[in-house]
């Protein structure tokens, strides 16, 4: 989607922190993407260089955990890995499922001078 | 906060460098472990990146929850005949409720035009290279219309079946729109939509018996990516199902007043 305008936020919500956590230099950026998050990560990648040109993460390496989507399945009540949205569960072949993990969109961690 | 590596309260931990995280106390009495101005260092975050939007959605919600407004945010590809039904719905609407619209396309103000013809107050937002509406946006939106209390708002995103779906404008409901003239599988296809609207409208529904479109196959395909979504055919053409549509807009409109200190009839 937006991975252009995702990364002008992640830009500002590092920036704001440089400022409450007293840093000039940005080594390192792991973010946490999730399979469901709607978020490429190729195009995140290459959107975070062009974004970050100019400012204190200028350089920075980035690094992107995937977490594995799972979600609730009712009839089974328990919790299956899914890879799609529409994905069926692999064990009963039901549809009503609750996505429990796999749209995370996060900040991680920062490695900072 | 500590002054000598930042450490701060709150979800915000700072651990220091190479080394395992310490966990010292904070009167630093005869502590000594070498903070130097170049030292690298760990911030933990966790933070959302759409937490800043998500705090402008949850100032408009307020907003609007204050006055009893409902909010809906109207989603679909381009050409899915958002605006002819919008203006339909208004048309219906307009007599016994009061209707404001947030009109959003990267360039022109063409919609507005449509709609403020169809006799609702609308404020265009031209988001220029953006692709989405975000809360901020339509905070500013929202100051400049003024709905009345107990009003109906529609909020027409851009046409855009992907990123609208990731940005929470403090909506009610997010209605997503498609046309029999698409593919039966766009639900499939666009699953994050769909995953976030709770109700569908399958449209252009008069074209029907001139193409292959299978209603049922996309409403089913629909409810393998979100089991709750609710569905409705309509034409804003022809009129069929505008009153199922506005029953449910009322439905809608009358939670929004649960609550409220002098909720309207």
């Amino acid at each position: 989607m937006h991975e252009m305008s995702l990364c002008q936020s992640i830009r500002s919500a590092i920036e704001e922190q440089a400022e409450s956590q007293k840093f000039s230099r940005v080594d390192r950026v792991k973010l946490e993407v999730g399979p469901l998050s709607g978020v490429e990560t190729d195009a995140l990648r290459f959107g975070f260089d062009v974004v970050m040109r100019g400012s204190i993460i200028e350089g920075a390496k980035l690094e992107i955990d995937e977490p594995p989507a799972a979600a609730w399945c009712m009839p089974c009540a328990e919790t299956v890995p899914i890879t799609q949205r529409y994905d069926p569960c692999p064990k009963c072949g039901s549809h009503q499922l609750q996505v429990t993990s796999g749209e995370e969109l996060r900040i991680k961690e920062l490695e900072v001078n | 906060m500590c002054s000598v590596c930042g450490c701060g309260p709150g979800e915000v931990k700072i651990l220091d460098g190479v080394s395992e995280p310490h966990d010292h106390s904070h009167d630093h009495g005869g502590h000594h472990h070498a903070h130097g101005p170049d030292q690298a260092r760990l911030i933990e975050l966790e933070q959302d990146i759409l937490a800043k939007n998500n705090a402008y959605a949850d100032k408009n919600r307020a907003y609007l929850a204050a006055r009893g407004v409902l909010a809906l945010n109207l989603v679909s590809s381009p050409g899915s005949g958002k605006t002819t039904l919008l203006a339909r719905s208004i048309e219906m609407l307009r007599d016994r409720r009061d209707v404001y619209v947030i009109e959003g396309d990267q360039q022109t103000e063409n919609d507005a035009e449509r709609i403020r013809a169809a006799g609702a107050p609308a404020i265009q937002i031209n988001t220029g290279k953006g692709c989405h509406l975000d809360g901020h946006m339509v905070g500013h939106a929202l100051e400049k219309l003024a709905p009345a209390d107990g009003a109906v708002l529609f909020i027409e995103n851009v046409g855009n079946l992907v990123c609208p779906a990731g940005f929470d404008l403090g909506e009610a409901h997010k209605v997503v729109i498609l046309s029999v003239t698409e593919g039966e599988d766009k639900p499939l296809k666009y699953p994050d939509m769909f995953a976030a609207a709770d109700l569908m409208l399958l449209n252009k529904i008069d074209l029907s018996p001139h193409l292959d479109f299978d209603d049922d196959a996309a409403i089913a395909n629909a409810r393998k990516v979100n089991p709750s979504i609710k569905a409705i055919k309509v034409s804003a053409r022809s009129g069929e199902g505008m009153d199922i549509w506005l029953q449910w807009i009322e439905a809608a409109r009358a939670m929004a007043q649960v609550g409220r200190p002098q909720a309207a009839e």
